[in-house]
């Protein structure tokens, strides 16, 4: 199916009318991840064609693709520990201001190649621009903002992933991008930027729907509408099946 | 298999959970206690973030502690009337838990907090049973060892507001069990167990309760103080993961029910050691990630999350 869709987008560019020199389409295998019962994280497969109306231009660099996936943003405090009277304790703290909660950055060609670094800052791409940290910064807060990077890239929150869209013949290209088991709900924003020369040339937007579903959905939306009514349901859980167990074993 | 904990936000082995929830049912079973001290740490070493372990182990007390006093009622070894002391004062504790919990983590320093009660009751507990069971297998091979007095006038005989408890035989002041329960109220707040550990002794001791009302009175007691501290965590926290909880009481309850049966059969001594290293291992392990230097020196906290 996503070979079909890819030859379709082919088509479509060989019969397009110019309108600038290259432009960038793309799909993504699906645009809604549901959170239920069995998730366990799930594969994104982005995949796109590059339009043109003119011969490939050489002149300007070379040709690459960067694929970014963000997730929802909220404040975020990290801690930093130092011993106590001999424990490790959480002593001192800063707030960054914005986080995303998930981000992904796949590129064609070393992250450096396939971006210059004022493009980079322009339209945040890498990871560390993705990150807004408080405007008036303390001397130590790059401690702590790559201090997050550092533990959200080991539980593949955030991922820098260099080489990993494939470019067929300047036209086609395809990449996929893992989300890992513990995402936050929201929209995560799928960012497709085209550049020749390490200057951002053409860029698409889409998105990606992440919700609970079925059961798992309405126990989250329970507990945070009805936390009362939530809890008396967990006691009698508790209840039933204390009382349920001693029964049903009674007999043996 | 994985499931996807909607509270927690992630997601963990179905089987990891109800082999947690069913070996420590078995040990709840054969040992009559509620389980909670080393269900709540043990989600901690698997991952699950300390406010959501704290809030399902309390909920998960309820059924064990359900599944427990039914066979108490039966018998009549309930003494209703201190129960209820026992409760009012647990309530009150329950209270000043939570709020405490919520005052804590604000501060990011509940981990710390619920860490190191546990390594101090743990590690006490652990030491205390320990003792309890080498002395009992001692006395067990000499016969005709002195035997301890079953009833003693305390300082707390002493105290105002009486109050006669025909069940357990007693007539003392209530201030006693009041501060009792509510210690345990506090310590089923933030720790996430059922304060048996704590009840049982305080309640043979300090008030001098005979032995033979003791399990069923803190076991009838704790149902309640754990489910208000289950309300209490969903209403002011939203930390009680319903799906995490049904695996471990499922295996919780089963665990126990077989453990019930398993310890009837086994060497009582032997077991209570063996239960006594593993409250120490657990409060050892708990304590040596305080001491020894952290592989990761910061800590991520999205507010409005765990």
């Amino acid at each position: 199916m996503v070979i079909r869709l890819l030859a379709l987008l082919a088509a479509f560019v060989a019969l397009a009318l110019p309108l600038r020199a290259e432009e960038v389409l793309a799909g993504l295998s699906q645009n809604r991840v549901a959170l239920t019962a069995s998730f366990d994280g799930s594969e994104i497969l982005v995949f796109g064609a590059i339009r043109r109306e003119a011969p490939i231009d050489e002149d300007h660099g070379a040709l690459n693709v960067i694929v970014t996936i963000e997730g929802p943003s909220a404040p975020v405090t990290v801690w930093r520990k130092a011993r106590r009277a001999g424990i490790w304790v959480n002593t001192d703290h800063v707030r960054i201001r914005l986080a995303p909660s998930f981000y992904a950055v796949a590129t064609s060609a070393p992250f450096d190649e396939a971006i210059l670094p004022e493009a980079d800052e322009r339209y945040r791409v890498s990871v560390p621009r993705a990150i807004r940290a408080l405007g008036a910064a303390l001397e130590e807060t790059p401690i702590f903002t790559e201090a997050l990077i550092r533990i959200r890239e080991r539980s593949g929150l955030y991922q820098l992933l260099e080489g990993a869209v494939e470019i067929e013949r300047d036209t086609l290209f395809r990449t996929t991008i893992t989300l890992p088991s513990n995402l936050t709900e929201g929209r995560y924003v799928t960012r497709i930027l085209l550049t020749r020369g390490g200057e951002v040339i053409d860029r698409y937007e889409t998105g990606i729907d992440v919700r609970k579903a079925g059961l798992e959905r309405m126990l989250y939306q329970m507990a945070h509408r009805q936390p009362v009514l939530y809890g008396i349901l967990a006691v009698l859980l508790a209840t039933m099946l204390g009382w349920g167990a001693s029964v049903a074993f009674r007999r043996f | 298999m994985q499931i996807y904990l909607p509270i927690a936000e992630l997601s963990v082995n179905a089987f990891l959970i109800l082999g947690l929830g069913g070996v420590v049912g078995m040990l709840s079973g054969m040992f009559g206690v509620g389980g909670g001290f080393l269900i709540t740490p043990l989600l901690f070493f698997i991952g699950i973030p300390p406010a959501v372990a704290v809030a399902t182990g309390v909920n998960q007390v309820v059924a064990s502690s359900v599944s427990g006093v039914l066979a108490h009622l039966k018998r009549k070894t309930v003494d209703l009337r201190m129960g209820m002391v026992l409760l009012a004062g647990g309530l009150v504790g329950s209270v000043i838990g939570v709020w405490a919990f919520n005052r804590l983590s604000a501060m990011g320093q509940i981990d710390l907090v619920v860490e190191l009660s546990y390594v101090l009751f743990l590690g006490v507990i652990g030491a205390l049973m320990l003792r309890e069971s080498l002395a009992a297998m001692r006395r067990a091979r000499q016969p005709n060892a002195p035997r301890r007095r079953l009833h003693q006038h305390l300082w707390v005989h002493k105290l105002p507001l009486k109050m006669k408890f025909r069940a357990s035989g007693l007539y003392i002041s209530v201030i006693p069990p009041v501060l009792v329960g509510l210690a345990v109220g506090v310590m089923a707040a933030i720790m996430g167990v059922g304060g048996g550990f704590l009840m049982v002794p305080a309640m043979i001791y300090l008030l001098g309760m005979p032995t033979k009302v003791v399990v069923g009175t803190s076991l009838f007691q704790i149902i309640f103080v754990a489910a208000f501290t289950t309300v209490m965590h969903a209403t002011a926290n939203q930390s009680v993961d319903l799906i995490l909880a049904f695996y471990l009481m499922l295996g919780g309850v089963i665990g126990a029910q077989l453990g019930t049966r398993l310890g009837l059969r086994l060497k009582a001594e032997q077991l209570r050691i063996l239960l006594s290293f593993l409250v120490l291992a657990v409060a050892a392990k708990i304590g040596y990630d305080l001491l020894a230097t952290p592989a990761e020196l910061f800590d991520v906290r999205v507010e409005g999350r765990w």
